[in-house]
């Protein structure tokens, strides 16, 4: 596809910084209720009239890439078109209460929240789930330390965590911040974990192994079974990282598969626009043994003992009565049709681990995740894991590339072999994609980690999979001097982290002199 | 389950047609979706969750059913949560497709715009902290807190491992600390407050050889404003504990620098700006000093050119990020809350040093003028404490339970610390109600 990103500018400066534009000095001391001691001599900013103000940031949206503007298969990211009712509805201004108000008068967020915490148990086949982790990562640390808290109540300190080497960063992150050791585990041969190396990495001092299935290179690991009993055998509990949840829904549980503690990413397998890198939200399930200890509060039907009870989907859901709670004999959470009658309130678990954000969460993601899930419905979820699937593997077989091990779910890591990634990935700029995340995972040499997603139709596949070969078979040379129709060429990242400068106060500094040159 | 029509079956948002489909399955070879799942049958879910699908306008109209079921209260609730007017304008740009579907910077020359806008948000936080380093964004206020915390057991220059925070930190603040110091070598004490601000005499008697971190906020959570930041400082610097002020964008646009007094960290909660009320959601802000630049925790957008020599941004000094340095990262910060930082950086592009500084100037004006209105009526007392006030103060009653139950009733919310104690926010959303809310004080404590 021919494409060239908006660029504006001047020949050494894309659009000009909001302080280029503008800048004001005031004294906020003068003329202020407050004594002089108590207030700043000085406040320099710029002040835009708005037309000003509409200008720069349009400017500055065109030139971004979105996944409204096309193809963007980051591998492990997950960015599939957001559907824009789900943002209508975020903006709800009854929605839009502040966090203190009295359970009884925001029975509305409580019905809301309550709902959401049964369908993603639901989904997950967990026991219970906290929506409160303000996104993935957050997610993951507040599992380790339900899992953390879990040993320690029952005198069993441990001090090891196992990821698997493929993991995402975040995991090894994760387990250092709760203080614990990180054991790295090799992956086998065929791209899943390795069973015999697992045994002989768990002891009594393993808390916890933590894996995502399908994993990093869209593997399933099909010994998963093996795999939780032998780190529950050991004592250990087994945490699912829900990066890759999008390729399951439907297909498969991970408290099915045996793991204790999840975290979902619903920016990623729901709604919610990633907004440049944020906000997202990691609501994180659990077992039954281990709803104590999820952070406070949680939110309940009023009169009830706190749902602790799992939806058992598999034997005795129905679609046909809404029992997105099958098992239960209650109405299960206004998972359907709303009940004025039913009443919310707050609860604090009985051991619970305390807090993990300042209030509830990101409340707007929730919503989103929410308004998705009723959207979609049994069929739609089948249907985006079916597609994603289909897409990944549909894209795989185009490309002049290979793609070590599978088979694969939604995503795959092609391999650049003898070219650099990174410069294949430059070179994909111009043909209007975005390229896939490079040179991770470690386990396949100059990898190209993609995932198409269910949003991509066949004729997009098709483009995507020209852009790529296009982008292989171009020479180093050709690659080197790519990208030429974004808004910046190749941009030096070295000097920027040799000499950082990270605000406009840096470059004043370090620029003085041309500034001047240039007037004003 | 290959059809495209929505509300009908499948993913309304797969734009497959049954022949796209079709044709795809048939270039690999398989009869159906399902024969390419690589699950095996015992952990294969055959069951339903019963969740049935449901068209666009059903959903929006069932959620707005649900969200009516909230009171429509007036608020006049702060405590670490506020809520300022947003212009349109921010709504309507920061909702740009461009900006609102995008991901995190990783291919820099495709997401100059981001990039552009996060180097603007972090250099926004620059001038109103006076500390040269902002990250661009953390969860929130408490999340910031908690990993300036943390920056503290990283540094060399502090040995002590005493976390001192005030007493009446904000449970959720509190809460999220002890969490994040668990599996580090930091613990968490108190130090007690003298007239709603820190008693210095109490904190330099605690303060010691022992201390890794100070924490102090203006205004505090009951709004006042800290009448002796520097004093605080000072006494952290004695011990070579770091220094943290807790503050948000609005008010340090009227408040002393926290570098002119000594800050070595800044945190808050800069959704003051930008955001609307969202229930508890925030926008983390964190500035530090150059020194501690390596063991930042979060993104960094900085300055660099392109290979035509023009300037250009970047994600850089990533070898601290979790996705290159796993175990030893800074944090484990992936996805933040990048599009709110850029709303917060647009309001204050809005509303200029200027209007940044009116702003500032109502939230003291206002919440004296309301706390004297109240303070007039029998029986009521305001503010409880001789200081300052931003925003928000607290009142003295009887009965405070009954007293909020009764505002309650007359459509209003407010906070209540104890039996004897509420406190009341005003802001310029809920400032035209104020006379009312007097008023309504006035009846219910009759």
């Amino acid at each position: 596809m021919n494409y060239d990103q908006a660029r504006y500018g001047d020949d050494d400066r894309n659009e000009p910084l909001l302080s280029e534009k503008d800048s004001t000095e005031v004294d906020p001391g003068e003329g202020s209720a407050l004594p002089d001691d108590l207030t700043r001599d000085s406040l320099e900013l710029p002040g835009l009239s708005e037309p000003e103000l509409a200008r720069h940031y349009t400017r500055l949206s065109q030139m971004n890439w979105s996944v409204e503007a096309g193809p963007y298969p980051l591998g492990s990211c997950t960015m599939k078109y957001n559907p824009s009712f789900a943002d209508d509805v975020a903006a709800d201004p009854n929605a839009a209460v502040h966090p203190d108000r009295d359970p009884e008068t925001v029975q509305g967020n409580l019905e809301l929240l309550y709902g959401l915490q049964e369908y993603l148990a639901t989904i997950g086949g967990m026991d219970a789930v906290t929506l409160q982790p303000p996104a993935g990562a957050a997610g993951e640390f507040t599992g380790i330390a339900v899992a953390k808290a879990y040993h320690e109540r029952n005198g069993n300190d441990r001090s090891e965590v196992i990821v698997p080497a493929s993991a995402h960063g975040t995991n090894f992150a994760t387990a250092a911040m709760a203080g614990y050791d990180v054991v790295e585990l090799p992956s086998g041969e065929d791209g899943r974990v390795d069973v015999e190396a697992l045994e002989a990495a768990v002891s009594d001092d393993t808390a916890a192994l933590m894996l995502t299935n399908p994993n990093t290179v869209g593997l399933f690991e099909r010994d998963i079974v093996e795999i939780a009993e032998i780190v529950h055998d050991a004592g250990g509990l087994l945490y699912y990282d829900g990066a890759n949840l999008n390729a399951l829904l439907g297909r498969a549980r991970p408290g099915d598969m045996g793991f204790d503690i999840m975290h979902y990413n619903v920016h990623k397998t729901f709604a919610t626009p990633h907004g440049g890198g944020g906000p997202g939200a990691g609501p994180v399930g659990v077992v039954e043994e281990l709803a104590e200890f999820l952070p406070r509060p949680r939110v309940r039907k009023a009169g009830e003992a706190g749902r602790v009870g799992a939806a058992d989907g598999s034997d005795t859901a129905t679609a046909a009565d809404g029992g997105a709670l099958a098992g239960h004999d209650h109405d299960h959470g206004n998972a359907d049709d709303h009940d004025d009658e039913v009443e919310y309130e707050l609860f604090d678990p009985e051991h619970s681990i305390g807090k993990v954000h300042g209030f509830s969460g990101n409340w707007l993601v929730l919503i989103r995740a929410y308004a998705y899930i009723r959207r979609l419905g049994d069929e739609g979820l089948l249907d985006a894991s079916a597609k994603a699937v289909l897409n990944a593997n549909y894209l795989a077989s185009l490309l002049d590339l290979d793609v070590p091990y599978g088979p694969f779910h939604h995503e795959f890591a092609a391999t650049a072999g003898e070219r650099d990634a990174a410069d294949v990935a430059k070179g994909m700029l111009d043909y209007g994609v975005h390229p896939p995340t490079t040179k991770w995972p470690e386990m396949v040499p100059e990898a190209m980690l993609t995932e198409p997603t269910e949003v991509e139709n066949k004729r997009s596949l098709e483009d995507l999979a020209n852009a790529f070969n296009e982008a292989f078979a171009d020479t180093d040379e050709e690659l080197h001097a790519a990208p030429t129709k974004t808004a910046s060429r190749r941009v030096d990242q070295t000097s920027a982290a040799r000499n950082p400068r990270l605000s406009w106060h840096a470059l004043d500094e370090s620029r003085n002199a041309s500034e001047n040159a240039n007037g004003e | 389950m290959s059809g495209r029509s929505a509300g009908v079956s499948g993913s309304p948002f797969a734009p497959h047609t049954a022949d796209e489909t079709a044709a795809m399955l048939d270039a690999l070879g398989v009869d159906e979706e399902a024969d390419l799942f690589d699950i095996p049958d015992e952990v294969a879910f055959d069951g339903e969750f019963g969740i049935p699908q449901r068209g666009e306008r059903a959903v929006v109209g069932d959620l707005r059913e649900t969200f009516a079921r909230n009171d429509d209260l007036t608020e006049f609730l702060g405590r670490g949560h506020y809520s300022h007017y947003v212009p349109a304008v921010v709504d309507d740009l920061s909702s740009r497709s461009e900006f609102l579907t995008s991901y995190t910077q990783y291919q820099p020359e495709i997401t100059q715009g981001f990039l552009q806008a996060l180097f603007e948000y972090q250099s926004i936080l620059v001038e109103l902290t006076g500390l040269p380093v902002a990250n661009c964004s953390m969860y929130d206020a408490a999340t910031a807190l908690a990993e300036a915390a943390l920056l503290s057991d990283r540094l060399r220059s502090t040995s002590g491992s005493t976390v001192l925070v005030p007493e009446n930190l904000r449970d959720g603040k509190r809460g999220t600390l002890d969490n994040y110091v668990d599996g580090s070598d930091l613990s968490v004490e108190t130090y007690p407050y003298a007239d709603n601000t820190a008693d210095l005499d109490a904190l330099g008697e605690l303060v010691g050889e022992d201390t890794a971190f100070v924490y102090a906020e203006t205004p505090t959570v009951t709004g006042a404003i800290e009448p002796d930041l520097a004093a605080v400082g000072d006494l952290a610097d004695e011990h070579d504990a770091l220094f943290c002020v807790g503050s948000d964008p609005v008010a340090l646009s009227l408040l002393e620098e926290p570098a002119s007094v000594g800050a070595d960290v800044v945190v808050g909660e800069a959704g003051a700006l930008g955001l609307p009320a969202s229930y508890g959601m925030g926008l983390g802000l964190f500035a530090c000093r150059e020194e501690y630049l390596r063991q930042v925790p979060g993104r960094l957008v900085g300055e660099s050119e392109d290979a035509d020599d023009r300037r250009a941004f970047t994600l850089t000094l990533q070898t601290r990020e979790q996705h290159i340095r796993k175990e030893r990262a800074t944090s484990n910060i992936c996805t933040n809350q990048a599009w709110v930082a850029l709303r917060a950086a647009m309001h204050a592009a809005y509303l200029g040093p200027d209007g940044l500084v009116d702003l500032a100037e109502d939230c003291v004006r206002d919440a004296a003028s309301v706390a004297a209105s109240l303070d007039a009526l029998d029986g009521v007392e305001a503010p409880l404490d001789d200081r300052h006030h931003f925003r928000e103060f607290t009142v003295g009653v009887d009965d405070a339970p009954g007293v909020a139950a009764g505002l309650e009733e007359h459509g209003f919310a407010v906070h209540t610390l104890d039996d004897g104690t509420l406190q009341v926010c005003v802001t310029d959303l809920n400032v035209d109600a104020a006379d009312d809310l007097v008023a309504a004080f006035a009846e219910v404590t009759a």
